[in-house]
């Protein structure tokens, strides 16, 4: 099946494009929450096809992006004890803590790993029993469902030595810390399609609810989110705030109940610190006490691996946090394409193929 | 019994590595050159008359791909397929090539005997012998497993002229097939990322389809094989060397279906995945039509396409036009493509 073609058809897309921009009456603003969104509204130019009539803000939806500098200086702490491999997902080893990254902790020489599924990291404690494996616990609702799935077959399988260092994040909380905190004005959401997939589009009825807000949950081809860029451009018109779901080959109203329970088993919630957003409560996920075997944050006590002389990207200038909150845009940071490149990145957003600042940087290129 | 491995003293110049060289390379590679062991190979660039036949074209290359094997090909094939190509690109056929091979100890000589004689194969359908070798051996704490390095001599036909700089603004810019297909072949075979796909790397020989290409345009400007970096990488690489602009259409890039999927679901784009089978060829307007009908007549050309235009304006940038009729620039390749999260 040629699967991708039917979301990419030019003559839908620009039909679309005509009917959104006919529905528009004022400029209205529509954030998206996900880093794959952003990506793909830049790569594919949708962005610029809708401008001035609808603009886009990007939002915090880029999980390692969110992921504050605390954390991965902690992460880098590990990977440097003895004794200790730590296991991410390929883009973590990239991202920037306050003074270095996991990349250059393992030029110096620390046990890093890249994998593409917590089960490998598990499979890996399993053939070395001699090592202590940390799996870093990153990304929202998505991944969270298979480190806790590892968790439990961790423990069934009494794998003593595999651990999980979580700095899993919840999205709706973010949405709502966003909202709540007013800095900027939405008139619409586009919703995650993969999250919702695993939390189902119900777990957004509070957008409508509580802020009269319509979201549209969408998948991430042209077409998808043209036509739930049309469906929020109809609703705003019609003053008329819900839920839609766009994306309902993957997406339905309850979500996966399995992957939810499984979350539910392992985790439970906690305030946690955002890049950009601060803490936010229940919008982190730790391991339940069942689990305390292998929560890493208990079972190790690494030195701080702050060397001095360096300069935060803070103190740099970075405005990651901003961008995260779509207070600013990636173009109005300091840095941005000039000392702060994907090559060598200073702030988490310019990192992650999904962070906006890289997203800006690659595809949102000016001719003049 | 336990399997055959590669022992530091395989690379020690006593018996096991003469032992080696008997056992596995000359039974692969052997020809009358490489069978009298000597320091140095000597080599004809001359015909029967002892006129040179073109120009001398020389290229190196290394080869560390993991995993060694792989859907569509093995390190072997790529060391010989990426030397031959890179003398391909400019227009030159190969004429001989030497291989390098460091290995780590513990690698199962089976293992290294499966690549020699991948390497004999694709050389031998290539057209291109192999003169000397050399083989290496370290301790299993340097790294993991076999490393090719190849050197390649060729000869440019009389009167080509084939270079990165010769892009003029009007020119047609084609690709030989979809792009993509190499480095999400690769990809999916690591660790823990094996789904079930058709994706097959491309690693082909390219000099076969470049000799059917300049009998039937002699004047091609620009060739130029977008591995490491992928096509948009290698675009940006000829704006800048040839000090023009590119406007390429991203509807009319061929990519097969696999691979389209394989990238939307780990967040990678096919513009900036390396291909070990496909070349970038830059012609004459007028030239277009007969260069692209003599790529198609090729197995390794079938799906060529026109792609773009050579512009004056934006001299070192590559335009994209979107799905959408917008316009945004294509950018090289920034640090290094990683799968997203989630």
């Amino acid at each position: 099946m040629r699967y991708t073609d039917e979301y990419r058809n030019p003559d839908a897309a620009r039909g679309l494009v005509a009917t959104i921009r006919g529905r528009v009456a004022r400029p209205i603003r529509i954030m998206e929450f996900c880093g794959g969104h952003t990506r793909a509204i830049m790569r594919y130019g949708i962005r610029q096809a809708l401008s001035p009539h609808l603009h886009m803000l990007s939002g915090p939806g880029c999980p390692v992006c969110v992921t504050p500098d605390g954390e991965i200086d902690y992460a880098i702490a590990l990977a440097h004890l003895p004794g200790v491999t730590v296991a991410t997902f390929g883009d973590m080893i990239r991202v920037p803590g306050s003074r270095s990254s996991l990349q250059e902790a393992r030029a110096a020489g620390a046990d890093v790993q890249i994998v593409y599924s917590a089960l490998d990291a598990l499979e890996r404690a399993r053939r070395e029993p001699g090592r202590s494996i940390v799996m870093l616990g990153i990304g929202f609702e998505t991944t969270a469902p298979g480190v806790a799935a590892s968790l439990v077959e961790a423990r069934e399988l009494g794998i003593g030595n595999y651990f999980v260092y979580s700095m899993h994040k919840l999205t709706p909380p973010a949405m709502r810390a966003i909202l709540d905190a007013g800095e900027v004005r939405l008139d619409a959401i586009l919703g995650p399609g993969h999250v919702t997939t695993i939390i189902g589009a119900n777990a957004w009825s509070f957008l409508a609810q509580d802020y009269r807000i319509p979201c549209a949950v969408s998948g991430f081809e042209p077409l998808d989110i043209l036509r739930a860029l049309s469906m929020l451009a109809d609703a705003v018109w019609n003053g008329n705030p819900q839920v839609a779901n766009a994306y309902p080959r993957s997406v339905t109203s309850q979500g996966n109940t399995k992957a939810q329970l499984l979350m539910k088993d392992v985790f439970e919630t906690c305030a946690v610190a955002w890049r950009g957003l601060g803490e936010i409560p229940s919008s982190g996920l730790k391991l339940r006490q069942e689990y305390a075997a292998h929560d890493a944050r208990l079972a190790f006590d690494p030195p701080s691996a702050a060397t001095a002389a360096t300069l935060t990207p803070a103190e740099r200038g970075c405005r990651c946090g901003e961008v995260l909150r779509g207070v600013a845009e990636p173009p109005e940071c300091p840095l941005f394409g000039g000392v702060c490149t994907p090559a060598r990145p200073i702030g988490a957003c310019m990192v992650s193929a999904e962070g906006s600042c890289a997203a800006h940087y690659r595809y949102g290129g000016s001719l003049d | 019994m336990t399997e055959e491995s590669v022992l530091l003293a395989h690379g020690g110049g006593g018996i096991l590595g003469h032992d080696l060289i008997e056992r596995v390379f000359l039974k692969h590679l052997g020809n009358p050159v490489l069978n009298a062991l000597e320091d140095a190979a000597l080599i004809e660039l001359t015909d029967e008359r002892g006129q040179m036949v073109g120009q001398p074209a020389l290229t190196t290359d290394s080869y560390v791909v993991q995993p060694i094997f792989f859907p569509g090909g093995d390190i072997g094939k790529l060391a010989v397929c990426g030397t031959v190509n890179d003398l391909a690109m400019r227009g030159a056929q190969p004429v001989c090539m030497s291989v390098g091979f460091i290995l780590t100890e513990g690698l199962p000589l089976s293992d290294l005997e499966r690549v020699v004689a991948s390497m004999a194969a694709t050389a031998q359908f290539a057209g291109v012998r192999i003169l000397a070798g050399d083989t290496k051996v370290l301790e299993r704490s340097s790294g993991d497993g076999l490393f090719i390095n190849t050197t390649g001599i060729g000869l440019v036909p009389p009167g080509v002229q084939i270079s990165a700089s010769a892009a003029r603004p009007g020119d047609v810019v084609m690709v030989s097939g979809a792009v993509g297909d190499h480095g999400l072949a690769i990809m999916t075979q690591r660790e823990g990322l094996r789904f079930d796909s058709p994706l097959r790397s491309d690693c082909a020989p390219l000099n076969l389809l470049v000799r059917v290409m300049i009998e039937a345009c002699p004047g091609i400007h620009v060739l130029r094989d977008p591995t490491r970096g992928g096509l948009a990488t290698t675009l940006n690489e000829l704006a800048a060397r040839s000090g023009v602009g590119f406007e390429i259409v991203e509807a009319s890039v061929p990519v097969h279906e696999p691979v389209r999927a394989a990238s939307e679901l780990l967040g990678l784009d096919p513009l900036y995945v390396a291909n070990e089978g496909k070349l970038v060829a830059i012609v004459e307007e007028d030239d277009a039509d007969a260069l692209l009908r003599a790529m198609r007549s090729h197995p390794f050309g079938r799906e060529a396409a026109i792609i773009g235009r050579v512009v004056a304006e934006h001299p070192g940038r590559v335009v994209l036009r979107t799905l959408l009729g917008t316009r945004r620039v294509l950018d090289m390749l920034a640090g290094e493509q990683l799968p997203r999260i989630c």
